[in-house]
């Protein structure tokens, strides 16, 4: 018994330590993923680490010497007044070759007092340029697609 | 055509599914014709995924554009080896080609084994043509490459296709996804033999005889899968890592991991008799795992840079889980009797002890990993927030599980089975320890200040002279005895048991591999905007952008910065990182240029163009040790392959053995 009880600490202890370390590795960089309507939405969100999603308003991309403005708007015309945030990005790196207007965006950081979102991070990519959207016919939307102007 | 290869996928799809009930109807009814007639399904549904395969193939390489599938993944101008890449490039095809896989590893499975496994191989069959025909259900109902592109009545073709993603454009995305898949798929069949073995009660461990084979070519596939998708990643994504904690690729390393503790744990079995339970389990979550990771990569169950389509299919993945693990778990339970252990724990400083820890640990590991890939999928479903974790948690959890593998690594296949004596510890771990420790001492006087990394190096010094050790004893008395040269006798000595020293030098590729992971704490990252004629200097060297030209070709256009690199006033070499625009699909891409020398590799990205479109922004990172990840990942294939052949004691055995006995239990013969 004495041998199983010695097991049973060891293993204990392992999963214990790595438990506390999974623990404080989520605290460290749990990031919310909201759509701008919920980011609208959210109690106290300055307070968050904040992933949020949208598109690119079209021509609102604004590049000065330090950073980047542009404004993220959702597509979505069931709404009556659109969802818009202003975003200034102040990352490091330079913006990703598929970040233009109307592109989809994926901006990490946090909102800011004055009601724009700071963003470290952007992903972005072109709007469905590699799948045809779920569930619709292919053929149609394909040749829409291979029609629509390149931009 | 089209109609051709969707018959094809049909035909194959119901002789699968007829298999499944064949084999079910032969064991049920006792009927010997059935079983046969199941294993001659498994044959046809080969013949018709490869039919139906070689049409999709013919389309691309015809460039028959009135596939939608073709049109979409393909383009005229693409260079032929894109083109066959492309049969797996998106959705539809790589559901076939994950079909025609299976497809071939159940042939291959069935044809082989039928004589030596006849009472397991209907299950088997069962097993792994339901695994295929819920696959090619898929292509069938789901996602059917053939679809034609029609206007109104009419099958119409465009002029040219899309392309294929340009970040698979590269030699290394050809060959990532097949090894990637044959490692999936391979797993189901050691998980058939697995669970054939555990519904019919075979006598002793022969199960884990008959897969071992398996499991370890397939654990190769997936290893050098893994291996080369994170090479794809540090020489084409441009941002001088190469793990990115992806949900997608965390998909690939959890069956990876548990089939690392399997491939563990299956010795305490064969030597023990311990463990039984735990091993089925293990098995049957690596499979369960690969379809998970399937299901995660197709069904858009989690977002992922991988961007594949957000489908409707993830839903009949659930199913197909809900039951397959259903199924396992009451044959687990129903044959509790057959799986007891026949021996227990005896001391925590013994050979069993450190499998015990190897396989916690590994679990806690895995599932680290699935915790961490499914929280913005749990979150949102219990708190309704969607919260993503980053790599700062699967590395906070991850970094000191594998460093306690490491040592696990040094000392486990050292220890004794049962106890080990204080004695054969001071003689086995004395110079190592010392040697260990000196390491991490001078690092640290050196200036190393980063705690991991100086843990990891000195693990690193401990568990390789470990390993020397063992091949320089084990020679030493080879070379006693039969009187031959040192390097002889440790050819000699690794041919005598092939499992036990390729595993070593699987064992030391990892060491390897370790030192090019913490070597990241070397590494630097420079970025800035650069005019032509500007220099900058970064860990040593220094970078000239002498020009940048642009030129045009039917499938890109591309801008080419020509940066001088020299170190120490000594001129290196001309380095050319690019940006492409691909014409098909307007999309531009970096392509970098790496100067791979062991001393240390100089990543050069021409990241983006500055704010005023101008200059060209420039990224370098210097990382010095990240080629021993390479190296180590060439001695892993090696010392896999040297585990993979027969020890010469084993195959004298064998072939004196009459042929009629075989059927009997041959436990006994370890290795």
């Amino acid at each position: 018994m004495k041998k199983q009880a010695k097991f049973v600490a060891i293993i204990a202890a392992i999963v214990v330590t790595l438990a506390w370390m999974g623990v404080s590795g989520v605290k460290e960089s749990a990031t919310y993923y909201v759509t701008l309507e919920e980011l609208m939405a959210m109690d106290n969100p300055g307070s968050k680490r904040i992933r949020v999603g949208g598109d690119v308003a079209d021509g609102s991309i604004v590049r000065s010497s330090k950073n980047v403005e542009f404004t993220l708007h959702q597509e979505d015309e069931s709404m009556a007044a659109a969802q818009v945030l202003e975003v200034v990005y102040t990352g490091e790196d330079p913006l990703p070759d598929t970040f233009r207007d109307k592109a989809q965006a994926l901006c990490d950081g946090f909102l800011r007092a004055d009601g724009k979102f700071e963003a470290t991070k952007i992903q972005a990519k072109c709007a469905s340029k590699y799948e045809a959207e779920p569930g619709a016919d292919a053929a149609p939307v394909y040749g829409a697609e291979a029609s629509s102007p390149t931009d | 055509m089209e109609n051709l290869g969707y018959l094809a996928v049909l035909l194959a799809f119901i002789l699968s599914a007829y298999a499944v009930l064949a084999a079910l109807g032969g064991k049920l009814r006792r009927n010997p014709f059935l079983e046969l007639s199941a294993q001659r399904a498994v044959l046809a549904a080969w013949l018709m995924t490869t039919a139906a395969s070689a049409i999709l193939l013919h389309a691309i390489l015809t460039d028959n554009f009135s596939f939608n599938y073709v049109a979409s993944r393909s383009n005229a101008s693409l260079d032929l080896l894109y083109k066959v890449a492309a049969w797996w490039g998106g959705q539809e095809g790589s559901l076939l080609f994950w079909s025609w896989i299976a497809a071939t590893y159940s042939f291959v499975a069935v044809y082989t084994g039928r004589v030596r496994h006849r009472n397991l191989i209907p299950y088997v069959v069962m097993v792994m043509a339901g695994t295929q025909a819920f696959f090619l259900g898929l292509v069938a109902f789901e996602a059917n490459p053939f679809q034609v592109i029609m206007s109104g009545p009419q099958i119409t073709a465009v002029p040219d296709g899309q392309g294929l993603n340009p970040l698979l454009q590269h030699p290394m995305m050809a060959i990532h996804p097949p090894m990637l898949y044959l490692g999936y798929v391979g797993f189901t069949v050691p998980f058939a033999f697995a669970l054939a073995s555990l519904i019919t009660r075979q006598p002793g461990e022969r199960w884990i005889h008959t897969t071992r084979v398996w499991t370890m070519v397939t654990w190769l596939f997936q290893s050098i899968g893994i291996l080369l998708g994170a090479r794809w990643a540090y020489v084409v994504l441009g941002w001088g890592g190469y793990w990115g904690w992806d949900p997608v690729e965390n998909a690939s390393l959890l069956p990876w991991i548990t089939g690392t503790a399997f491939l563990h744990s299956v010795m305490m079995q064969e030597k023990k008799g311990m463990m039984k339970v735990w091993n089925i389990v293990l098995i049957s979550a690596t499979f369960f795992l690969c379809i998970f990771g399937t299901m995660m990569t197709r069904g858009g169950l989690v977002s992922s840079v991988h961007a594949f389509a957000q489908s409707e299919i993830g839903g009949y993945f659930v199913w197909y889980l809900i039951i397959g693990i259903g199924i396992t778990a009451y044959f687990i339970a129903s044959r509790r009797q057959y799986l007891r252990s026949e021996a227990e724990l005896e001391s925590v400083v013994s050979r069993e002890s450190s499998f015990l820890f190897n396989n916690v640990i590994l679990l806690a590991s895995c599932f680290a990993v699935l915790w961490g890939t499914l929280f913005p999928v749990m979150s949102e479903y219990f708190t309704g927030n969607k919260i993503t974790v980053g790599a700062p948690f699967f590395n906070k959890v991850n970094v000191p599980i594998a460093l306690f593998l490491l040592f696990l690594t040094g000392v486990g296949p050292l220890f004794a089975w049962r106890r080990t004596s204080l004695e054969s510890l001071r003689r086995n771990f004395q110079w190592p320890a010392l040697v260990a420790v000196l390491c991490g001492v001078a690092l640290v006087a050196a200036g190393m200040r980063h705690f991991y990394a100086t843990v990891c190096f000195s693990l690193c010094a401990f568990v390789t002279l470990t390993v020397l050790m063992e091949f320089y004893r084990g020679g030493r008395v080879i070379q006693r005895k039969f009187e031959m040269s040192l390097p002889s006798a440790l050819v000699e000595l690794t041919w005598r048991n092939t499992r036990r020293y390729g595993g070593y030098l699987v064992h030391m590729a990892i060491v390897l591999m370790f030192v090019g992971f913490a070597g990241a704490a070397f590494n630097i990252v420079h970025q800035q905007e650069m005019a032509v004629g500007d220099s900058i200097e970064v860990g040593g060297y220094e970078f000239k952008l002498q020009n940048v030209s642009e030129m045009d070709s039917p499938n890109y256009f591309r801008a080419v910065a020509a940066i001088d690199v020299t170190k120490n006033g000594e001129f290196l070499e001309t380095m050319a990182p690019e940006r492409r625009l691909y014409h098909a699909s307007r999309q531009p891409t970096s392509r970098v240029d790496v100067r791979n020398r062991l001393g240390g590799d100089v990543y050069l990205v021409y990241a983006g163009q500055s704010s005023d479109g101008a200059n060209p922004i420039v990224q370098v990172y210097i990382n010095p040790l990240v080629n021993w990840i390479w190296i180590g990942s060439f001695l892993l294939v090696l010392g896999t392959l040297v585990a993979l052949i027969p020890s010469k004691r084993a195959h004298r055995a064998e072939r004196v053995r009459p042929a009629q006995l075989k059927e009997q239990p041959i436990a006994a013969s370890g290795d």
